[in-house]
């Protein structure tokens, strides 16, 4: 304990994990070792995008030396999902998707695994497949889930028995009707914009993929070891599904290799667990391949969008009309409040009277769409962004003065009904575009300062143009109402603590913020802490619901700092009654407990365990500390089903800005980046540096997806499951320079003010990119990918100059 | 089949019976426990199981562990020396180079791989170095600081 920092909330303290990861020391799934008894499991496929199953042989498979057992649908056919269960673990009597599970192998080599798995004889009846999430949406497609009525569903989802729709969130405000905003609003406008944009899928793409370990014990105990971001959820999923009591299951989860929302939820973990249910006494261990990876767990989902927005002459927003299809994939048990929250946040951050907004979850016959960083906003941010440019445009008004003009403020009354919660949006695009030399619309190039970066002064080389985008974004934690954290304190002799948290640390900076939480609740140096969550374990770790939605720095933070402040409080009375004082005049400070009425003192350590001596030998006081919290939200209420009408549909909301520099190659169609700057507000930064790498990642995140999508050909077989042909950004690839700025508006039940930061640093960068792209060509791209093939094919829309004959 | 290789790997010798059909990574992790090269995807394309063979960064999912009779192997284990951590180590702490800590590893061996053969490289020549190290976090920024950081400063770009 050399350097001792005190009051850490605040400061750029150095990371909890960093030690063990620089070291190798840090263990992964991957890394845990089983012993002999290990068996290793592969899962079989559908290599068909639907089909019915007309038979299984796993004769074959299991007539294989070394083959332990082969598990397939047949063994368990009940329903798993978070929000709508509508999975079978293994396909039961159809698939829906190329790369579905459908068997699982179990056997003594991950080679023979691999062998027996192609062993395992299938038998379809191919069906007519559904891929585009609109036209499934329409009445007459082939229904892919003909049960969907029968499915147990939360209260706070609609599916429409009969049709592909998993869920429709209706928002209507203002002068609307299920026709659409009212033909009085539209006249008022002086300027409308219609358009569709859309999406593809993409992969989470974490450089760990997805690896589970599961054990049965004879006595009916299920431990599983999963890379996961919600070993509590998958608890509470595997008791559902499997009839289990949820004290029979143990999730060990350690470091996560990156998740990004890909390890929410639940994926192979279930498979895992009816494997080794088949073989029990044997730990069973499924790795996923990087080609699985990609196809055959859960994926970001596609979307088709789109707008008609009005605003008037001044550029005031008059009017919104948005439909949303979210391509969910084959399973919509997570997608379904994908789609809701783009529902209840379908109008981006503004304010806009009169809003008709349709968000669907569709299903098609791709993989499973579900979590994954942003969830939702950066689909739809992608037209919405490029639509208000559209429109500033048309009124001759400068982007971010429109954007200014229209964007939530606190206590704005926003489209749900709800009251906005403190943010400060203009801030955050004051910071951009100053950070990124914006200049209004019709200000000439060569106007600006001398002292703007080095680079605004020059002219692009031959062949290139550049141009700048700007792009702001909002999203709330998208969760049930009531996803709940807790947490214990606990003193040693020398007054170390160790804080234990059921939340994961996925790369966030999650464990750090905890050990600064604690120590500034508890006036303890920062360097006293220890985080006691590797790895989180169900069994031991108080309960978190999951790591996602941005929520641990706020929820799990309220969760630690009210443990905190219990180990604290039962400190203060302890000594309050040794000194014969009174708690309220005590304080810690440093690790010593003081008393600003006497001045006494009484360092904690030994205190914190042992007690307090009586005088002459006349007994103790106190005793071993530990503290307890918990957080829960407990205001949000639910929503009219036809209207999206509430008091409070979300907890609160992150909100924030971003704008890019782009140069496009004119001859090749190659965009480069050159510059990205954010701002975000983050109403604490409980550790700015951290923070700012949060910022940083998540605008090359947010730029390397502007460029990726999973393709498919006219069957649904995937085309592109590698990283050779599924390219994510490079360190050549990352702009070379990348500016962030805090902004700290308190957030109300917050701690220390503290709002999430982990998904909003990439709902912005695809439609700033592509506002830029704009500015540079003249030339608007509603589809993503933005491939140098698209871009040079509408630079060069008669075709390439070819400097030599074609062979005939 | 097996083969008997004997090779060093973080300065001890080693003399161990390999698969044919087993990888450097394979033979790392889960013969020898030494787990800090990544499985991230077993194809070359992802850096996660980089580690220094004979003086180069290499993709130890991509060598057949039979070849390497002979052969000097660098791994993570064997970056810090006396209960100090290697420079690179100190500075990607310090950068906060890290996140996940799952590309963390083989961005190291191919960090020092580079500065091994050139002491002070440019930014580009440190971003074409970690070209084949892929990490999904960080955006990259911190662990070309971390670097430059170690070399002390860069020529001109």
């Amino acid at each position: 304990m050399t350097s001792q920092t005190s009051n850490p909330v605040g400061k750029s303290v150095p990371r909890v994990d960093a030690f063990e990861k620089v070291t190798g020391a840090a263990k992964y799934v991957d890394d845990m070792a089983f012993g002999p008894g290990l068996l290793h499991g592969k899962i079989v496929h559908s290599p068909v995008a639907h089909a019915l199953i007309k038979k299984i042989d796993t004769s074959k498979a299991l007539a294989l030396p070394g083959v332990k057992a082969v598990v397939t649908g047949q063994d368990n056919p009940t329903h798993l999902g978070l929000y709508l269960k509508d999975r079978f673990i293994f396909a039961y009597d159809r698939v829906r998707y190329v790369g579905e599970s459908v068997a699982g192998v179990v056997a003594v080599s991950e080679e023979i695994a691999e062998a027996a798995a192609n062993l395992v004889e299938v038998e379809y009846e191919l069906l007519e497949p559904v891929f585009d999430p609109y036209a499934g949406a329409q009445p007459g497609a082939p229904l892919i889930h003909p049960n969907l009525g029968k499915y147990e569903v939360v209260n706070f989802i609609f599916p429409e028995p009969g049709t592909n729709i998993s869920e429709h969130f209706k928002l209507r405000k203002g002068d609307v009707s299920d026709a659409g905003v009212s033909d009085a609003v539209w006249a008022q406008c002086a300027a409308i914009v219609e358009d569709t944009y859309t999406l593809p899928q993409i992969q989470h793409a974490p450089i760990e993929t997805h690896v589970a370990v599961a054990r049965w014990d004879l006595d009916g105990q299920l431990t599983l070891w999963a890379a996961s971001q919600s070993p509590f959820a998958q608890r509470d999923l595997l008791s559902n599904s499997l009839g289990v009591p949820h004290g029979n299951i143990r999730v060990i989860s350690p470091y996560v290799g990156g998740g990004f929302g890909g390890k929410a939820g639940i994926s192979i973990e279930a498979n895992v667990a009816l494997m080794a249910q088949a073989v029990k006494g044997h730990p069973v261990k499924v790795r996923m391949t990087r080609e699985e990876e990609f196809i055959a767990t859960n994926v970001r989902q596609s979307l088709v969008a789109t707008y008609k927005i009005g605003c008037d002459a001044d550029g005031n927003l008059l009017a919104m009309e948005l439909a949303y299809y979210f391509g969910g994939g084959a399973y919509n048990d997570y997608g379904v409040n994908i789609a809701r929250a783009a529902g209840y946040s379908c109008t981006g951050p503004y304010d806009v009277p009169n809003v008709k907004g349709d968000s669907y979850c569709v299903y098609t016959n791709h993989p499973i769409g579900s979590a994954m960083r942003g969830f939702g906003m950066p689909e739809i941010h992608w037209g919405l962004e490029q639509v208000m440019d559209k429109l500033a445009e048309k009124i001759g008004m400068d982007a971010a003065d429109f954007k200014r003009r229209n964007c939530v403020r606190t206590g704005d009354t926003i489209l749900t009904g709800m009251t906005m919660p403190q943010v400060d949006l203009i801030t955050c695009i004051d910071k951009v575009t100053q950070a990124i030399g914006w200049f209004r619309r019709g200000e000439a190039f060569q106007t600006l300062s001398q002292d703007a970066p080095k680079r605004d002064q020059e002219m692009p080389r031959p062949g290139k143009v550049r141009g700048k985008g700007l792009a702001i974004m909002w999203k709330a934690p998208a969760m049930p109402p009531n996803p709940g954290s807790s947490a214990i304190v606990r003193f040693n002799e020398d007054a170390t603590v160790n804080v234990y948290v059921g939340g994961q640390e996925i790369g966030q900076g999650a464990f750090t913020v905890m050990a600064q939480m604690a120590a500034e609740a508890l006036g303890v140096p920062y360097e006293w802490v220890r985080v006691s969550a590797n790895p989180v374990d169900t069994k031991y770790s108080p309960y978190e619901w999951q790591t996602v939605a941005s929520r641990l720095t706020w929820s799990m933070g309220n969760a630690v700092k009210a443990a905190a402040e219990d180990a604290r409080g039962k400190i203060l009375d302890i000594v309050a009654q040794y000194w014969d004082e009174d708690p309220a005049d005590l304080d810690i400070k440093n690790g010593v407990v003081v008393s600003y009425k006497s001045e006494r003192e009484q360092p904690l350590q030994k205190m914190v365990v042992y007690g307090l001596p009586n005088d002459n030998f006349e007994g103790w006081q106190g005793g071993p500390i530990v503290g307890s919290g918990k957080f829960m939200p407990t205001y949000v209420t639910g929503l009219d089903p036809e209207t999206g009408q509430g008091a409070r549909a979300v907890v609160h909301y992150t909100v924030g800005a971003q704008a890019v520099e782009v140069e496009v190659d004119t001859e090749t169609g190659q965009l480069d980046v050159l510059k990205v700057a954010s701002a975000y507000d983050v109403g604490k930064a409980i550790n700015p540096d951290l923070v700012m790498t949060q910022i940083e990642g998540g605008a090359v995140h947010g730029m390397s997806s502007a460029f990726e999508g999973l393709r498919f050909d006219a069957q649904g077989k995937p085309l592109n499951g590698s990283f050779v042909d599924y390219k994510i950004a490079t360190a050549l690839d990352a702009p070379r320079e990348i500016h962030g700025d805090i902004v700290e508006t308190p957030l109300e039940d917050g701690p220390w003010g503290a709002r999430g930061v982990g998904e909003h640093v990439m709902v912005p960068t695809a439609p700033a990119i592509a506002n830029a792209l704009y500015a540079a060509t003249g030339i608007r791209f509603n589809d993503l990918p933005l491939s140098a093939e698209k871009i040079f094919m509408a630079l060069h829309p008669e075709g390439p100059e070819l400097s030599c004959e074609l062979p005939r | 089949m097996h083969h008997e290789i004997t090779l060093t790997i973080n300065g001890e010798p080693y003399t161990i019976a390999v698969q044919s059909h087993h990888t450097l990574l394979k033979v790392l992790r889960e013969q020898l426990g030494i787990t800090s090269p990544k499985v991230g995807c077993e194809n070359g394309e992802c850096g996660a199981c980089t580690v220094i063979l004979n003086g180069l960064a290499v993709n130890s999912c991509q060598v057949l562990a039979a070849e390497l009779d002979g052969a000097t192997i660098e791994t993570v284990e064997g970056l810090s020396k006396d209960g100090n951590l290697h420079p690179l180590q100190t500075a990607f702490i310090k950068h906060n180079a890290v996140q996940c800590g799952f590309c963390t590893p083989g961005m190291l061996m191919s960090a020092k791989a580079l500065l091994d053969h050139n002491p002070h490289p440019t930014e580009d020549e440190i971003r074409h170095a970690l070209v084949g190290n892929l990490c999904r976090c960080t955006g990259y920024t911190r662990i070309v600081a971390a670097i430059q950081d170690v070399a002390g400063g860069t020529k001109d770009d």
